[in-house]
């Protein structure tokens, strides 16, 4: 049973249903993206000329391991909101948006799952 | 009403268009406004080049070896060039949305400076990172 008047349970919703939800979450993962990707960019450059002894190790730190998840998540994440508002803005047919939102949203969660298990597997290898 | 599979069309040859293309004149605040969605794509493409890097480290030396020395090459140091600047730019343009969201630097003079500051602050990051590489 839901106690919630009409008025209650449509305002603020807009007519995503969604509210700010969609808006709340790319500005939080954003914020989050300004120290990640800042440490992303160091920890390229830093590898950027390192042999494959080298990287492991330097995937082997938890701290490491932590934050380049951390940046994963949020890069796709944020990625996947993105992109959403420009195939809304810019496609037009509504079987290819649907089509493309679904394609946008598998492959965000395909690439994020792959690059986070390599660096898991990297991690806790032998 | 719209249902899950489409809109309704409306009436698209009688509609008048804003911005109207051929007439507009670029600012530099709609400009960078366009560069921001622009570089938000071409990140979103780049994060493959993040995700082969990781699953190369992760498939073993020769497969690591191989990637390292393909991002050797002069054409994938221009698109990781490319790829740095488009992140800085769109970090520093993040910022300044950050700070508009939370209702500072609407005046057009502030707008305007913020925008200078972005295209600054985005060139020195991106010089640093390629000096210190």
């Amino acid at each position: 049973m839901n106690l919630r008047s009409s008025l209650g349970i449509v305002r603020g919703l807009g007519s995503a249903k969604n509210g700010t939800h969609h808006w709340w979450l790319q500005r939080l993962t954003a914020v989050a993206l300004v120290p990640l990707s800042i440490w992303l960019v160091a920890a390229i450059v830093c590898l950027s000329g390192a042999d494959y002894a080298t990287a492991v190790q330097w995937f082997k730190s938890p701290i490491n391991a932590a934050l380049m998840v951390a940046a994963l998540f949020a890069i796709f994440y944020h990625a996947q909101l993105g992109v959403q508002v420009v195939f809304e803005d810019y496609i037009h047919t509504g079987w290819v948006k649907m089509t493309a939102q679904i394609a946008l949203k598998f492959a965000c969660i395909l690439l994020g799952l792959l690059a986070a298990i390599a660096v898991l597997k990297v991690t806790f290898g032998a | 009403m719209h249902s899950l599979w489409g809109q309704k069309q409306m009436n698209r040859s009688t509609r008048p268009l804003s911005p109207h293309l051929q007439v507009y004149r670029l600012q530099l605040t709609s400009g960078l406004s366009v560069l921001h969605r622009g570089t938000g794509i071409l990140l979103t493409i780049g994060t493959l080049l993040l995700v082969c890097w990781l699953a190369a480290l992760a498939a073993g030396p020769e497969a690591y070896a191989a990637t390292q020395a393909w991002f050797g090459t002069w054409y994938m140091k221009v698109l990781l060039f490319g790829w740095s600047a488009a992140l800085f730019y769109h970090l520093c343009n993040g910022i300044r949305h950050l700070f508009w969201d939370a209702g500072m630097g609407y005046e057009l003079k502030h707008a305007y400076a913020s925008g200078y500051a972005v295209l600054i602050a985005t060139a020195v990051l991106t010089l640093a990172t390629w000096i210190a590489a």
